[in-house]
């Protein structure tokens, strides 16, 4: 598959995207788009063209709003870490979802705390790191700006502003994530043979 | 301690004699559900790691309906279709219901007879009435709403397509055993008063997020004396609140329900909660005292009275999904459409064939539903998911301009029924009935008393 597997790097660095509250998997890939198979390489990458192509435009790279998360001229976002609201990923079970965010580059999502599917989706899919911040961080970081992620010690790092934040610890789901998700797990765990 | 349902479930699929909530647990699935939108990815998944020649751990356990693109000429949407006619033909599975339309260009043609097709539409709708519901049982599917078999007093919960991959080839899962909240609803509903009403009232107090990695348990005689669709339409809405799974405890109605259409006979077992089961929350309401709901733009929270929202101007009424597209929904719309007709474009979807044949049968004062609805000027559409997902942009119903619609089904997330900026208000079907009548949101009330 076309999947670019989420490593846990020591240090994850990027700039970020900032989004609200309750980003909804239609928003993340809108549903006139699920036709496409992510099985099939070409239309998984494809998926990546369109990631959150569903976000009203105010709402799009906050603080200002109206920023896109992709330059539909260029190929991929110059976006690699997104820092979002409470409830990132609610709504629809779509898997599409964070792959279209894996498809268009995005190696980690900061939320204050996601909707179950998604955060599952995310983790046993193994195509993103989600974070969760214990401030809101969407009203600290601006789009735009230099962040890095040290996953070790759960801390977030603004380059530009030289503000520093703890993030939760991944906590259980730091194996899968390693393992690089719930197949590679279950195999390492001797759940299933290889 | 005693043990809720959900955790009884959970601890028998575990092979368990107890577990408690915050555990983690590898269950094993009574029945893995997909369709026409997350099959092909998860079928993907399945060969990938299992390998091209693999086989399904058990095939009378995999159950597929597809449901969501099936009226549209988008090339992609039926070949999705076809990917899954492979995949059933190579597992030897027989429960698949199949579109029957025949590959080709362009739409195609809808079924002419809905009662001679194997074709059934909507997957949570579907899944009960073709018998794939029981008590007790582990159901997965790669859909958010499969919560709302939880109906049937079991455990029920969405997946995606890497979880889903897994659990065709192993038949089990891990998962976190979730705490429940419990509502319980005193009293009997008046007859303008729906459990879409009641649901949304419940998410509006505990908002978007309110359940998260909870169980959602409806309780009460406010419940337990509405029909099966009714409570259906409860736990269809959980996930709006971020739960992981709804539950109503098993009574007649339920194992009259299942024994009817249980056709594989195969055997299962209810379970309650114990007397001393743990709960982390717990809200009686009187269901005397609450009136119809609208969630209005952006987001299934957003509650508001309809006495409060009253006079909203309307471009559209939509009454379908697997939320208001049942014939609980539709014998209610009935009620309000006969002898009047429509002031602005309304769209009429029956979630499944089953539903859409009796349609053509049930009847209201002398005339068949259908009849009543043509007589209104709303328009009818063939079963599927048509514009609950926006969809494709031929799409039956689909806003394709920033239009306002009252929509009887469950989300109204910006862009969830097409157009971005369309303003979509959540109402249940006698709402949206008597806000089509009027062109703009009105209070049933209004016309029924
Ligand atoms: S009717 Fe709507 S909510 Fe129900 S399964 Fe279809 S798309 Fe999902």
């Amino acid at each position: 598959m076309g999947a670019i597997k989420a490593i846990m790097k020591a240090i994850i660095r990027g700039r970020a995207y900032v989004l609200g509250d309750n980003i909804d998997t239609d928003q993340i890939i809108p549903a006139q788009y699920l036709m496409l198979n992510p099985a099939i390489p070409e239309e998984y990458k494809q998926l990546g063209r369109h990631a959150l192509s569903g976000v009203p435009e105010a709402e799009g790279g906050l603080p200002k709003g109206h920023i896109p998360f992709r330059d539909p001229a260029a190929d991929g976002s110059p976006y690699n870490i997104i820092i979002a609201g409470r409830n990132f990923g609610c709504g629809s079970s779509r898997e599409h979802a964070p792959i279209a965010l894996n498809a268009a580059g995005v190696e980690a999502v900061v939320a204050e705390f996601y909707a179950r599917i998604f955060f599952r989706n995310a983790v046993n899919g193994g195509y993103l790191i989600p974070f969760e911040s214990e401030q809101r961080l969407c009203e600290e970081v601006r789009t735009g700006d230099e962040v890095e992620i040290h996953t070790a010690d759960s801390l977030l790092i603004n380059r530009t502003t030289g503000d520093r934040w703890k993030l939760k610890p991944l906590g259980e789901i730091a194996p899968i994530i390693e393992a690089g998700g719930l197949f590679a797990y279950a195999r390492q765990t001797g759940m299933l043979r290889s | 301690m005693g043990m809720t349902i959900t955790e009884k479930i959970l601890a028998r699929a575990a092979g368990r004699s107890r577990v408690s909530a915050g555990e983690t647990v590898w269950v094993n699935a009574d029945i893995l559900m997909t369709h026409d939108v997350c099959g092909p990815g998860t079928i993907g998944v399945f060969y990938e790691q299992f390998g091209r020649h693999a086989k399904v751990w058990d095939p009378d356990k995999v159950v597929i309906i597809p449901d969501h693109y099936i009226f549209t000429a988008d090339q992609k949407a039926h070949r999705n279709v076809d990917i899954l006619r492979q995949f059933v033909r190579e597992q030897g599975i027989r429960y698949y219901y199949d579109p029957d339309f025949l590959h080709g260009e362009g739409m195609p043609t809808p079924y002419r007879d809905p009662t001679k097709t194997s074709y059934k539409g909507v997957c949570h709708i579907a899944l009960p009435e073709e018998g794939h519901t029981r008590p007790g049982e582990v159901l997965f599917g790669t859909d958010s709403h499969t919560c709302t078999a939880g109906a049937f007093g079991e455990f029920a919960t969405g997946i995606g397509n890497t979880e889903a991959g897994f659990v065709l080839g192993t038949g089990k899962l891990w998962l976190k055993v979730p705490p429940t909240m419990r509502f319980v609803f005193e009293g009997t509903l008046p007859d303008w008063l729906m459990a879409k009403d009641l649901i949304l009232a419940v998410i509006g107090d505990i908002g978007c997020d309110g359940a998260t990695y909870r169980a959602m348990e409806f309780a009460g005689e406010g419940v337990f004396s509405l029909n099966i669709e009714e409570r259906m339409t409860l736990c269809n809405m959980v996930i709006e609140a971020g739960g992981k799974n709804g539950v109503i405890a098993p009574d007649e109605k339920t194992l009259e329900y299942v024994r009817s259409r249980n056709r594989s006979g195969k055997p299962f077992e209810p379970v309650f909660n114990d007397a001393d089961a743990n709960f982390v929350y717990e809200k009686v309401f009187d269901v005397r005292r609450l009136e119809p709901v609208v969630a209005k733009p952006h987001s299934p929270d957003n509650r508001a009275l309809v006495s409060e929202v009253k006079g909203t101007p309307l471009d559209r009424a939509y009454i379908g999904s697997c939320t208001g597209g049942k014939l609980t929904d539709f014998r209610a719309a009935a009620r309000i459409l006969h002898g009047r007709t429509v002031r602005i474009d309304t769209f009429i979807v029956p979630a499944t064939t089953e539903i859409e044949a009796a349609l053509k049968t049930e009847k209201y004062n002398g005339q068949t539903l259908e009849e009543i609805f043509l007589a209104a000027g709303a328009r009818l559409g063939s079963a599927s998911c048509a514009a609950c997902l926006g969809g494709p942009s031929d799409t039956f119903g689909r806003l394709n301009a920033p239009l306002t619609c009252i929509s009887a089904t469950n989300r109204n997330f910006p862009g969830r029924m097409g157009h971005k900026d369309a303003r979509v208000f959540l109402a249940s079907p006698l709402t949206v009935a008597a806000s089509a009548v009027a062109g703009c949101i009105t209070d049933p009330r209004d016309f029924l008393c």
